[in-house]
């Protein structure tokens, strides 16, 4: 059975290692701040006891007020598993340090974050969009584009008879 | 003399058999030698996250045919784990069961079409892939028998399967599986010792384990490159951890061990469906939906909707082609805030360049075949 190495054991050995590299953690994953980004990704990957040299997920979430980068790491060879997270407030233009150098499966990832949710991937060898095409009109995957009928703003409702009541937590 | 020649490009595909699709591969060439490599995707793309972000949890599960079409189940399994993750349920034993029998049929109709095409990217033109398809199709019987449908099956439910097999069923998936060894044997000698195959594919695009890694190569190409990392075993999910079987792992991780660890991976599907067959136990397929997840929305005619708590959850299985996850954000309402694939397809895609460069078009060409990229998934 894989381990999970919860978000608060994670952020706790960040922090004894980098201090002052976690901004706050959940039980499913820490997060550390975009600056540390690149040293935690190294400690994360090269520590003895945790080895995390397989990145199984990268993708980014748009929280409304922030946006989230999400990294999913795997240990093949002690098999755990662990997230951390990165946050980035400007909606403008965000801009998030590339792991690509650190794991090179990362390329696609954040080219694909890039080209749907817009995220600057800074130091990435090669930034472009990946299924759309240059010169598509904004970041498909943000909550604020192309809102129709069942769109998270104002007044439509997404299934008939919901509740109008803006939702908790994270909506 | 020297001749002065200037690099040109190839396009390979969007529109061609070799790419599996709509897929394009721009090749930059000095003579035969490929200089770069450069991918170019979306042909297919569809938009599958954002279509999600917009429907309830139940009416995410056919898009999730929809990415790998030709393996639906696991596509299924993987969504529906995710879910059940985020909700805390749990499948009753039978689902668990039903869920790996038909992964492990997946699995072998999948491998046929990817060992048969890849042999067809070879030169070995149409008489092997002939072959597997006939024995995908009384895999796809099977599943026509199960759930109606052939392709996209829409069979697995949020705690549960769809509906419990027909009485028929069983005796017709021992019957296959009785004779798909002879079927594998037959394919063997026919395509492992092959000049054809052999010499198009031996020590060509070879990954080494560090490098496989670093790429989150997933997957039979992982354990073509001699990484024994399997989820089914790693992380067991469904009925896995009951049942025994081996990894297949190759050595030299090169195209040719790709194609061998996938005609044995059949094998060992085999053994798990002979011992699945025979411990499958009776009961219900469908868990009871805890009321807290499923409320009526108010409304005179009140559908009933998952409703997940706030929360997220990372599900993932070892699908024919690696390591398939689903990355779920639920804010509480009845649709995903956060719905994202990580398909295997897409992410075993990465080291194509490194794979390719300094190879020939030809190797491009089985390179390509290798990685068995489906277009629906890495476009998603």
């Amino acid at each position: 059975m894989t381990k999970t190495i919860a978000g608060l054991d994670i952020a706790r050995r960040i922090e004894q290692t980098i201090p002052g590299a976690v901004e706050g953690a959940i039980p499913e994953a820490a997060t550390v701040k975009a600056d540390k980004l690149a040293e935690v990704c190294t400690f994360l990957r090269d520590d003895p006891e945790l080895k995390f040299e397989f990145l199984s997920s990268l993708t980014a979430v748009d929280q409304l007020e922030y946006f989230e980068v999400v990294y999913h790491l795997t240990s093949i060879r002690l098999n755990q598993m662990t997230a951390i997270k990165v946050k980035e407030t400007d909606r403008e233009n965000p801009r998030v340090p590339s792991v690509t150098p650190i794991w090179p499966g990362a390329n696609l990832q954040e080219r694909e974050a890039y080209d749907l949710m817009g995220i600057v991937f800074e130091g990435h060898p090669d930034l472009r969009r990946v299924f759309l095409w240059d010169g598509f009109d904004g970041w498909p995957l943000r909550k604020d584009y192309l809102v129709g009928p069942g769109g998270r703003f104002p007044g439509l409702e997404r299934f008939p008879g919901e509740s109008q009541e803006p939702l908790g937590g994270r909506g | 003399m020297t001749i002065q020649a200037e690099p040109f490009v190839v396009n390979l595909g969007p529109q061609h058999p070799s790419t599996h699709g709509v897929f394009r591969l721009r090749l930059t060439l000095d003579g035969e030698k490929i200089i770069d490599a450069d991918m170019v995707m979306g042909y297919l793309h569809r938009s599958m996250e954002k279509l999600a972000e917009e429907r309830t949890y139940t009416q995410n599960i056919p898009f999730t045919d929809r990415t790998d079409y030709l393996a639906a189940m696991t596509g299924n399994l993987a969504y529906v784990i995710a879910v059940e993750q985020l909700c805390g349920i749990e499948a009753p034993e039978r689902a668990q069961w039903l869920r790996t029998i038909m992964c492990e049929l997946q699995r072998i109709a999948s491998h046929c079409m990817a060992v048969g095409i890849f042999a067809n990217d070879c030169g070995a033109w149409q008489t092997p892939v002939m072959h597997m398809l006939r024995d995908r199709e009384k895999v796809l019987d099977l599943f026509e028998m199960a759930c109606g449908a052939r392709l996209t099956l829409n069979y697995m439910r949020i705690g549960g399967v769809s509906r419990d097999v027909p009485t028929e069923f069983m005796p017709a998936a021992r019957k296959l599986i009785k004779e798909l060894p002879k079927k594998l044997n037959e394919y063997e000698d026919l395509l492992l010792e092959n000049e054809i195959i052999v010499e198009r594919s031996r020590g060509i695009g070879v990954l080494t384990p560090e490098q496989a890694m670093a790429h989150s190569v997933s997957g039979p190409m992982l354990r073509a490159s001699g990484v024994a990392w399997d989820i089914r075993k790693a992380d067991p999910y469904a009925a896995y951890d009951r049942v025994d079987f081996d990894i297949a792992v190759g050595v030299h991780g090169d195209v040719y061990d790709r194609f061998v660890v996938r005609l044995a991976e059949m094998r060992q599907s085999i053994k798990i469906l002979e011992q699945a067959l025979d411990l499958i136990p009776e009961g219900p397929v469908h868990a009871q939906l805890p009321t807290a997840t499923v409320q009526p929305i108010d409304q005179p005619v009140a559908p009933l909707a998952i409703r997940p708590p706030i929360g997220e959850a990372y599900g993932r299985i070892e699908s024919p082609r690696g390591e398939l996850g689903f990355y779920l954000v639920s804010d509480g309402s009845p649709a995903p805030f956060r719905f994202h694939i990580r398909s295997p397809s897409y992410i075993n895609l990465t080291p194509l360049k490194l794979m390719s460069v300094g190879g020939t078009v030809a190797d491009a060409i089985v390179i390509l075949g290798s990685v068995d990229i489906i277009v629906g998934e890495v476009d998603r």
